[in-house]
């Protein structure tokens, strides 16, 4: 039998049905990884063996009749931004290349516990920074859809595996749009969860108050499936919320959209830049909403012509200070440096600079120097501190909006996935790719990435949702309410 | 004012900053052990590492212990505080930042009064700026044997919680300076929020130090060096002293003033009792403070502020001030008691109670007790004679069973015996002699001093002195006092 590594919640039901063991999925995943991987390029580490084992260990348990974790035998693939005790954790940086984590992050042990089988560490923007997994120092990762066009980044290898069929769930994490530019890009379900709804502990950090890790798969159902065994209150991250999770399941069964109040981004929609085929995804998923009985209202966001600025000023700032510690003295790339560096500037002023040029990319570096500066004394006030006060109107712009609407519409992204290659000396153009998704995580609010059908070339396109803080809830009803009446999610590409 | 040696009045103005490691089991931002002396690199976890993931989570103790600190040195506690990362590069700071506390710090304002060390009848008023939380860095440990440099780095201290406490530059004198220090140690250690340990690094000074100079009929100041790698009180005394002297010379050599130069750093080497020059702190790096996104701020409710008030007791101000209207005892007196810690203070007043005298007992400590402590090396706390048969000692002392000279025999024999004043009395052989018997040995006495009875009729009374001795030898239990007025009344009487 063809064996379904697009959907999560059918590889549960027939392991449960015993038509598939966790080793056939595996082997699977792992085949269909080995046949991709040429063309796409998605992971920068891939756990074979690991994977092999850990499946035999839950056909073990499941004959035996032990309990089982809600995601046993389903192969997950994980961003190499998250901390693995058994694999490499490299950031897709040179800086970090080789470097092994003694250490689960949260989500990862998470992950184990509930039985998912990790199959390997995803390609990504060198520590998280930009929009197209170019910037990473481990190669360019394809898109599924097109392996000449990236798959959208951060999280672009994470997207791309799902697409290609590696696996039915990967993890991501979302910074200014992380997981849901790379989701619209490859046609699928991203979700960046509330600020502090999932733990940080073990996710490196980029941007500390905006990074969060999230879902990746093609439907919503699977999502919240994987959504529902990382969530929850870690005492190991300050920030993390003591609030008790909901049951996703029973969201993603209900649904019905009678009465739920969209408020659609009119503003959004005519935003200079946003290409007429997104703009039209947009309005058919407003027009699947009314007809199904939702209430469409419009809404503004008076500051989101901020959202970018304010986003380049604080993400930059605090990797500026996350990234200090890759320093070339404890752990990562230590250049070599000789005795007329070590002469010139001493030997660890010269250690240090030479073993974070060299250990850097360009992007990485820019943004460090950008933070630095910001955070710099006489700059602080002007750039720093005017860039929190002005987040606090743009999470006031959200309440106020929420008090009209009950969910958020508007695009994911300016455009369809562009070509490798095609943005990558020009950073400003890069960045113009959050110009939709980082006021969520200003605001801290959940949002997801929806697939919302294609361009005339084939190319997917998607639509965000984005609901008030707490409320991932609301986001799996829509969201699933959404897939009910369409079949963009169930399209896939031909690899 | 102090002054040097010269024809201009030289006032020295001197502030602290204070590091101070708070006793706690763990450290500030995970739950390594933060004991004194592990092997290197033993006492860590992926957080005090700085290691990629790793996230701070606050110790709540160290919260408490900066609080009752703060309260202790009338310190205003905000109702919120919060966390700030210092930056800079060094490879014993694993994250490339420091997590402190900038402008919110969790102790504002504040003093601590001292004795002043030129007039111990009066107190002076040192007042605080701050003092704020904040992780210890590592340990560099720089190796230059054998013509090698190298240099390793031990990381258990990393991540101990420090408070800084900052003073204003308000002390006038090395002494003062030094007074201070004393009296912070004594109050710390009471509190039990640290043990004060310079040698163990549980408690580090940097003094800044300059001079106001009046020269020409105007005020001019000399440049402000702050001086760092000082290990003891004594080394902080000197240090200023030898400060004090060089920036003089200095200013009359070069003219320098504070608009001059900007904040130098000097080190104080215990060896060569000099102040060396480390670097210029106008090259010194832009710390880049900004909030640490980490950590939520801390929310400290006025409920809490108060319940730690009220586990804060006595502090040692109150107990020198009770001391002395209490047992009636000199303000220099009480200052010596209650400075040697609780333990002590506890000792005087079971002594004292049970003597029956204040007095008395702070004498017996002060002479007594303590010197038998320091030839000893002993604690008060192991000091073999209990305070309260230190106390029935006194008690017959007071009510002239003993005089002093007997008494210490008896204390002597107490200290190396293991037993009570009665013990100690029984085995010496002291006994009561009656009046009647002191009457038979003056008038023998006088029989056979009749020199002795001629000089005190002739007005010469301390001839009488004399006779003290003799009577003595021939009846150690004798007491001088009711020998030398019976004596003399017999004289009187003919």
């Amino acid at each position: 039998m063809s064996i379904p590594l697009d959907s999560a919640t059918e590889l549960l039901r027939l392991q449960a049905a015993g038509e598939l063991s966790a080793v056939q999925i595996t082997q699977a995943a792992l085949d269909r990884i080995a046949a991709t991987e040429p063309q796409i390029s998605a992971f920068t580490h891939r756990a074979d063996e690991a994977a092999i084992a850990a499946a035999e260990k839950i056909d073990r348990d499941r004959s035996a009749g032990l309990p089982l974790g809600p995601l046993a035998g389903i192969p997950v693939a994980v961003k190499d931004v998250l901390c693995t005790r058994d694999m490499p954790t490299t950031c897709s940086s040179k800086m970090l290349a080789g470097y092994h984590s003694p250490y689960d992050a949260t989500v990862v042990a998470r992950l184990r516990q509930a039985g998912a089988v990790l199959v390997g560490k995803t390609n990504m923007d060198e520590f998280a920074m930009g929009a197209s997994t170019e910037t990473s120092a481990m190669g360019v990762t394809g898109n599924p859809w097109d392996p000449s066009r990236t798959p959208g980044g951060s999280s672009g290898g994470a997207a791309a595996v799902v697409a290609a069929g590696n696996c039915p769930l990967s993890l991501g994490s979302d910074t200014g749009g992380s997981i849901r530019q790379p989701a619209a890009f490859c046609s699928l379900t991203g979700m960046k969860p509330t600020y502090g709804r999932v733990s940080r502990y073990g996710l490196v950090a980029f941007a500390s108050s905006l990074d969060q890790v999230g879902p990746m798969a093609w439907t919503v159902e699977d999502a919240a499936l994987l959504l529902q065994v990382i969530s929850g209150f870690d005492p190991a991250d300050s920030t993390s919320l003591d609030e008790s999770v909901p049951n996703f399941a029973s969201d993603v069964a209900a649904t019905d959209v009678r009465g739920l109040r969209i408020g659609v981004l009119r503003d959004s929609l005519d935003q200079e830049g946003l290409e007429p085929e997104v703009r039209r995804a947009v309005l058919e998923a407003i027009d699947v909403y009314r007809s199904a009985g939702a209430e469409i209202v419009d809404v503004s966001l008076p500051h989101s012509h901020y959202w970018v600025p304010t986003y380049y000023v604080i993400a930059p700032c605090e990797a500026s200070s996350n990234l200090s510690r890759y320093d070339g003295a404890h752990y990562g790339y230590r250049a070599a440096i000789s005795d007329a560096e070590a002469a010139e500037r001493g030997p660890l002023l010269a250690t240090y600079c030479k073993s974070r040029d060299e250990g850097f990319g360009a992007e990485v570096k820019r943004r460090i120097m950008l933070g630095t500066y910001a955070l710099s004394t006489g700059y602080y006030d002007a750039y720093y501190l005017k860039a929190l006060k002005v987040r606090r109107l743009i999470r006031g712009d959200f309440d106020a909006a929420f008090a009209q609407a009950d969910v958020l519409l508007g695009p994911v992204t300016p455009s369809a996935a562009f070509r490798l290659g095609e943005k990558t000396d020009d950073p400003l153009q890069m960045y113009l790719c959050d110009l939709f998704t980082v006021g969520a995580n200003l605001a801290g609010i959940p949002a997801v990435s929806l697939p919302a059908g294609f361009t005339a070339e084939g190319l997917p396109l998607g639509v965000q949702l984005q609901a008030p803080p707490l409320q991932e809830a609301r986001l799996i009803r829509a969201g699933a309410a959404f897939q009910k009446l369409t079949t963009h999610h169930a399209q896939r590409p031909t690899l | 004012m102090s002054r040097l040696d010269t024809e201009h009045q030289v006032e020295t103005i001197i502030g602290l900053e204070v590091h101070v490691q708070l006793r706690t089991q763990t450290k500030l931002f995970c739950r390594c052990s933060t004991e004194f002396g592990a092997p290197p690199n033993t006492q860590t976890c992926p957080v005090c590492l700085g290691l990629p993931g790793a996230l701070p989570v606050i110790n709540e103790h160290a919260i408490e212990l900066a609080i009752r600190t703060g309260l202790a040195l009338n310190c205003e506690i905000p109702p919120l505080t919060k966390w700030d990362r210092k930056q800079y590069f060094y490879p014993d700071l694993p994250k490339g930042y420091q997590i402190s506390q900038f402008d919110l710090p969790i102790c504002a304002d504040g003093f601590l009064e001292i004795t002043d060390p030129a007039d111990d009848t009066h107190t002076r008023r040192i007042p605080l700026v701050r003092a704020h939380l904040e992780e210890d860095a590592g340990k560099s440990m720089h190796d230059e044997a054998a013509g090698i440099s190298d240099t390793r780095i031990d990381l258990n201290r990393c991540g101990t919680p420090l408070l800084e406490i900052v003073t204003q530059p308000a002390m006038r004198s090395a002494a003062e300076a030094r007074a201070f220090l004393s009296e912070l140690k004594l109050l710390l250690t009471h509190l039990g929020v640290s043990d004060c340990e310079m040698q163990e690094g549980s408690l580090r000074v940097d003094a800044n130090v300059n001079l106001h100079i009046e020269a020409d009929g105007k005020e001019i100041a000399t440049p402000i060096v702050e001086i760092k790698n000082m290990n003891s009180f004594r080394a902080v005394e000197r240090a200023i002293e030898y400060e004090v002297r060089r920036q003089y010379i200095d200013w009359e050599d070069t003219g320098e003033t504070i608009e001059d130069r900007a904040k130098q750093t000097r080190g104080w080497d215990d060896a060569a009792e000099a102040t060396f020059a480390q670097r210029e702190k106008e090259e010194s790096a832009d710390y880049r403070y900004f909030p640490d996104p980490d950590l939520l701020p801390v929310r400290l409710p006025r409920e809490r502020i108060e319940a730690a008030q009220a586990t804060l007791g006595e502090l040692p101000a109150a107990t020198r001030q009770r001391l002395q209207s209490q047992y009636d005892i000199k303000a220099y007196d009480a200052d010596v008691i209650v400075n040697q810690g609780p333990a002590m203070i506890a000792y005087f007043e079971t002594t004292a109670e049970t003597a029956g005298d204040g007095r008395r007992a702070s004498a017996w400590m002060q002479q007594d007790v303590m010197r038998s402590l320091k030839e000893s090396d002993w604690e008060i706390g192991t000091f073999p004679i209990p305070a309260i048969d230190l106390g029935r000692l006194l008690r017959k002392v007071d009510a002239g069973e003993l005089d002093n000279a007997r008494a210490r025999d008896v204390f002597q024999y107490m200290l190396e015996n293991d037993t009570d004043a009665e013990g100690a009395i029984e085995a010496l052989g002291i006994v009561a002699v009656d009046a009647g018997e002191i009457e038979a040995l003056c008038r023998e006495l006088l029989e056979a001093n009749p020199k002795v009875v001629e000089q005190v009729r002739g007005g010469k009374e301390q001839a009488i002195g004399a006779l003290i001795g003799q009577a003595k030898k021939k009846n150690p239990n004798a007491n001088p006092q009711q020998v030398k007025e019976t004596c003399l009344r017999m004289i009187r009487e003919g």
